[in-house]
């Protein structure tokens, strides 16, 4: 004993720290090799824990030297590499849970057999000891990260109940229902009504990658985003690209929001609708279930990006259900997934709404199991045209003109002539009747340029149609989607007036004003555009129809 | 294109009508802005009247050569008036925003009463 020296004590009060980790691979050995001969004061080892040398200090009681073990271990080559010349593991309970590592004595000499039991005596003590070190640490470390979580969880959970819609809109003809279920985990899905100025509902159903607070907050801000300017907008694809380019600015990188826009004319039963990402909405018809397509990027991923907009009509009895992916990207317990088709199905078994919503519920919790945890998020919204007496059967179109134009300038005057007098005596006011003739007059004119390229011998369709409660006038040219058809864009006055703006670029933001409804149909080489506008007592009869029932 | 559309231009001390007839549509294209150019040319106008009373179609051509003309003088000071527009283009005008940027009277004469006034 006399000739240890006070520096090999050091280097035993300096155990090899070893984390025990649940990594399957090697160890990670200390990056600067055998350099320094000598024992470093203090140096973290990983040991990986099928490392042979933890079996074989589990078995071995006592110290061990270092140079004379014969096992293919990671852990070992880093000890030697570290000049480790005698480890004494430390074990408890049967577990070896550290190890010390001392180095070359400065005597140059190998420890003694006095050396090595006061060694294992010291390792005796020091293992319980340290094994309760560990459990405390442990355990500290598990409450302050189930805290910090259960908190960022109850923050996550009143952003997105603040942002949800406290009533559904109430419209004559119409019941819709929502439903909304957060998993514990909280993802970011919302939904919204706003009731724009003309009656019209616009409405939103969205979700944002990632979960709790940092999605809570992105969500919030794309609620926000798109309350303010769908009052303004009205057009799903323009408030899309609005949001987007707004959003692309503020989210952070690798996050980004599905969402899908619809603005749904309650008259009328048309849908003009736009999606970012999102999954389908699914529409429930006399002949079955459709899908409504539009393609279009994600918010936030990219900027400039524009949005498909299309149109759909629920008739009467029809129904619509908007969701979530937290649906159909469930799963069971054996991992199968809930998939689009059985979502599908059910839309096919019931009529919607409330109905729908139970339906799916059910069939969501028999398929993920009893007792399992949902998965994410689940946003239900369910749109449903009531049938009623005024809307029994189809209401039949009567056509009030049918004729052809050569595409020719200046014909649109004409086309604006013909359906004027087609529509006389109709419920159709002065001012009504003014916006249908501009409306119609810049379609004419985008199929004569656009459509047609001026070839006088290439004709213009123009169709005129009337039911009780609307009239609508479709216009139709043979150059299918030309390529040079007028950008979609809204016009910005101010940026015109800077001059940012090309001064034209007005055709489609009037005709989208003029009338109630605008429909675009390619078929072939045959682009058609249909212009509806509601007669002006047909609001008022759609009341009291509705009061009858 | 036959030209359906023609101007006349009439001073009045510090304003100047641009008396507009027919169709504002692309075969005015050539006609609104030169005209404009020439009018202000003399006498510095701090006004101009757009007149559209015997205006009877605009399409969303003839809306870009209004904004045209509005830009151009917005760019050199000047204020554009507009009067004599039907219900349905004065509605045109309030959806365009045009209307933000230009005072819309009944007729000239209102116009001009109220220019004189200020």
């Amino acid at each position: 004993m006399t000739d240890r020296t006070p520096e090999t004590s050091a280097s035993a009060a300096s155990p090899a720290r070893w984390r025990p980790s649940r990594r399957r691979r090697g160890a990670a050995v200390d990056p600067s090799p055998a350099a320094a001969p000598a024992v470093r004061p203090d140096f973290d080892l990983d040991i990986a824990p099928n490392d042979p040398l933890i079996g074989y200090c589990e078995q071995v009681a006592g110290a061990i030297d270092v140079d004379g073990l014969e096992l293919d271990s990671a852990a070992v080559r880093a000890l030697r590499a570290r000049g480790t010349k005698l480890v004494v593991p430390l074990i408890t309970q049967g577990e070896l849970i550290g190890l010390l590592a001392l180095g070359q004595r400065l005597s140059e000499r190998d420890y003694s057999v006095d050396d090595r039991q006061l060694l294992d005596t010291l390792a005796g003590h020091a293992a319980p000891a340290l094994r309760v070190g560990q459990l405390v640490r442990q355990q500290e470390a598990a409450l302050v990260s189930r805290e910090r979580l259960e908190q960022e969880l109850r923050v996550a959970q009143l952003i997105q109940q603040q942002f949800l819609p406290k009533t559904l809109p109430d419209l004559p003809s119409w019941h819709i229902a929502a439903f909304y279920r957060p998993a514990r985990t909280v993802g970011g899905d919302f939904y919204d009504f706003i009731t724009l100025p003309d009656g019209r509902v616009f409405i939103v159903v969205g979700d944002v990658t990632d979960k709790g607070v940092p999605a809570a907050l992105v969500m919030a801000s794309t609620h926000s985003l798109l309350r303010s300017c769908a009052a303004q907008l009205v057009s799903p694809s323009a408030v899309l690209q609005h949001v987007n380019d707004l959003l692309y600015d503020e989210i952070p990188a690798h996050m980004f929001v599905t969402c899908l826009a619809l603005v749904l004319d309650p008259a009328t039963g048309v849908v003009t609708y736009a999606n970012a990402g999102h999954d389908l909405p699914y529409v429930r018809t006399d002949t079955g279930v459709i899908e409504l397509r539009a393609t279009g990027m994600p918010l936030g991923l990219m900027p400039a990006m524009t949005y498909e907009e299309k149109v759909a009509v629920l008739q009467p009895g029809d129904s619509m259900l908007l969701h979530s992916d937290g649906l159909a990207e469930a799963h069971a317990p054996d991992r199968e997934m809930f998939g689009f088709p059985r979502l599908m199905k059910l839309v096919e078994a019931s009529p919607g709404g409330e109905a729908l919503i139970d339906v799916v519920l059910a069939e969501h919790s028999r398929f993920i199991g009893a007792g399992a945890e949902q998965e994410d998020d689940i946003t239900l919204v369910t749109l449903q045209r009531n049938i009623s007496a005024e809307y029994g059967g189809e209401a039949a179109e009567t056509v009030l003109e049918d004729f052809e134009l050569p595409s020719q300038p200046g014909n649109e005057r004409e086309a604006m002539e013909r359906i004027a007098i087609a529509v006389r005596g109709l419920a159709l006011s002065a001012r009504t009747l003014d916006r249908l003739k501009t409306a119609v007059a810049e379609t004419t004119m985008n199929a004569i340029e656009h459509g047609n390229r001026n070839s006088p011998d290439v004709p213009v369709h123009i169709t005129v149609v009337g039911t009780p409660e609307f009239v609508a006038v479709t216009i139709t040219d043979e150059g299918g989607l030309a390529a040079d058809a007028p950008s979609p864009a809204a016009p910005d006055l101010d940026a015109k007036l800077a001059g940012l703006q090309t001064p034209r670029g007005w055709g489609l933001f009037l005709i989208k004003n003029m009338v109630d409804d605008v429909t675009v149909d390619t078929q072939g080489s045959r682009h058609s555009v249909r212009l509806t506008v509601r007669l002006d007592d047909a609001a008022s009869s759609e009341a009291s129809n509705a009061e009858q029932l | 294109m036959q030209s359906s559309c023609d101007v006349t231009v009439r001073r009045i001390p510090g304003a100047v009508v641009l008396e507009l007839r027919g169709e504002l549509n692309a075969a005015a294209t050539d006609l609104l802005l030169p005209t404009y150019r020439e009018a202000v040319r003399d006498g510095n106008p701090q006004s101009v009247l757009l007149d559209f009373a015997q205006v009877d179609y605009i399409n969303s051509t003839g809306i870009a050569l209004v904004v045209g003309v509005l830009a151009q003088a917005r760019a050199e000071g000047r204020t554009i008036v507009a009067c004599g527009l039907s219900e349905h283009y004065r509605e045109i005008f309030a959806i365009t925003r045009l209307s933000d940027f230009m005072q819309m009277f009944g007729d000239v004469d209102a116009a001009l009463v109220d220019i004189s006034r200020a």
